[in-house]
């Protein structure tokens, strides 16, 4: 028995009844000072870390040129620099992929009710994901969706940049699917609050965090990154 | 012996469940039906316990929606107890 799967697939477009948007989240009463995140907020923290990143980066660059320019023996002292202006951005990216990384597993009893519960509250589609990546897909309104056991990322419509997010449920004895099912359940309450409670660990090109996560979820992201283009 | 094996099946078909995620994976609660007093009163007596001890209630709506939950719904199919979650 399906309860809830959406009846045309998982990512379908949600949009809540004028005159009946979600409760809050009750988490965001912890986290009072934070505004609450919201489409306008969230283009702004995304230029701001590509801000953030360019200058990280560009004055590297310019002092490489003008070192080189004045005294090319300076060489190995322009190769630091350009190492620096590459990883910098790298371990940012490096940062944002770990939000979906696994946890240990439980008890293989345990594993396999939660998978229940799991496969029940999703659809078809996204049950195929999870089972192919340990990731579930959930298209919202600031974008779609990649929910894993202690973050998510959301690939914003256009499929060009992500936002990873670090948050969990907090009972560590959970199994691997009740975890994603936690962040899934609260998602589907409150999105904006959701995102509002969670951590900001990476904001920036999806391909760039793509490139930092195992190749295992590679597939998820580039699933994520097609449903965010429709 | 046919007919209330029927009534039987949807009997069980119509009883909404209160359940609760936790370490085993998840553990059923309590299960009533609208019509069944006791179960009902057995049933949110449970919920609150569980809102007591710091779970949040939420009814999985499907196509992507889930809502929030301070009275146990008695028409909902099922009930599902979660921790709360926070940042990493």
């Amino acid at each position: 028995m399906s309860l809830g799967a959406p009846p045309d697939g998982p990512f379908r477009v949600e949009r809540w009844p004028v005159g009946h948007p979600p409760a809050p989240l009750p988490e965001t009463a912890a986290v009072y000072w934070r505004p609450r995140v919201d489409e306008r907020g969230l283009r702004r923290r995304g230029r701001v870390w590509t801000l953030t990143t360019v200058a990280h980066t560009v004055p590297y660059g310019i002092a490489s040129g003008v070192l080189l320019w004045l005294e090319p023996l300076t060489a190995p002292v322009v190769f630091a620099l350009l190492a620096h202006a590459w990883v910098i951005p790298e371990l940012y990216a490096k940062r944002g992929a770990n939000v979906l990384r696994r946890r240990p597993r439980s008890g293989a009893g345990a594993e396999r009710t939660a998978l229940g519960l799991l496969g029940d509250l999703i659809g078809h589609e996204a049950r195929a994901l999870h089972a192919r990546t340990g990731l579930v897909i959930e298209r919202g309104a600031l974008g779609v969706w990649l929910v894993g056991e202690a973050g998510a990322i959301l690939v914003r419509l256009g499929g060009r940049r992500v936002h990873c997010w670090c948050v969990r449920a907090q009972d560590p004895s959970l199994p691997s699917a009740d975890r994603i099912a936690h962040l899934l359940l609260a998602l589907r309450s409150d999105e904006q609050g959701f995102a509002t409670v969670a951590n900001l660990a990476f904001s920036g090109a999806r391909w760039r965090v793509r490139r930092r996560l195992p190749p295992a979820l590679r597939p998820a992201l580039d699933a994520a990154g097609a449903a965010a283009r429709r | 012996m046919r007919t209330d094996g029927i009534r039987a099946e949807r009997t069980i078909a119509h009883m909404a469940r209160l359940i609760r995620m936790d370490g085993s994976g998840h553990t059923t609660l309590a299960e009533w039906s609208a019509a069944d007093e006791r179960a009902v009163e057995a049933a949110v007596s449970a919920f609150r316990d569980q809102l007591d001890a710091g779970y949040y209630a939420v009814v999985n709506e499907g196509e992507g929606r889930a809502r929030q939950v301070d009275e146990l719904p008695l028409d909902a199919e099922l009930v599902i107890l979660r921790r709360p979650i926070a940042g990493g």
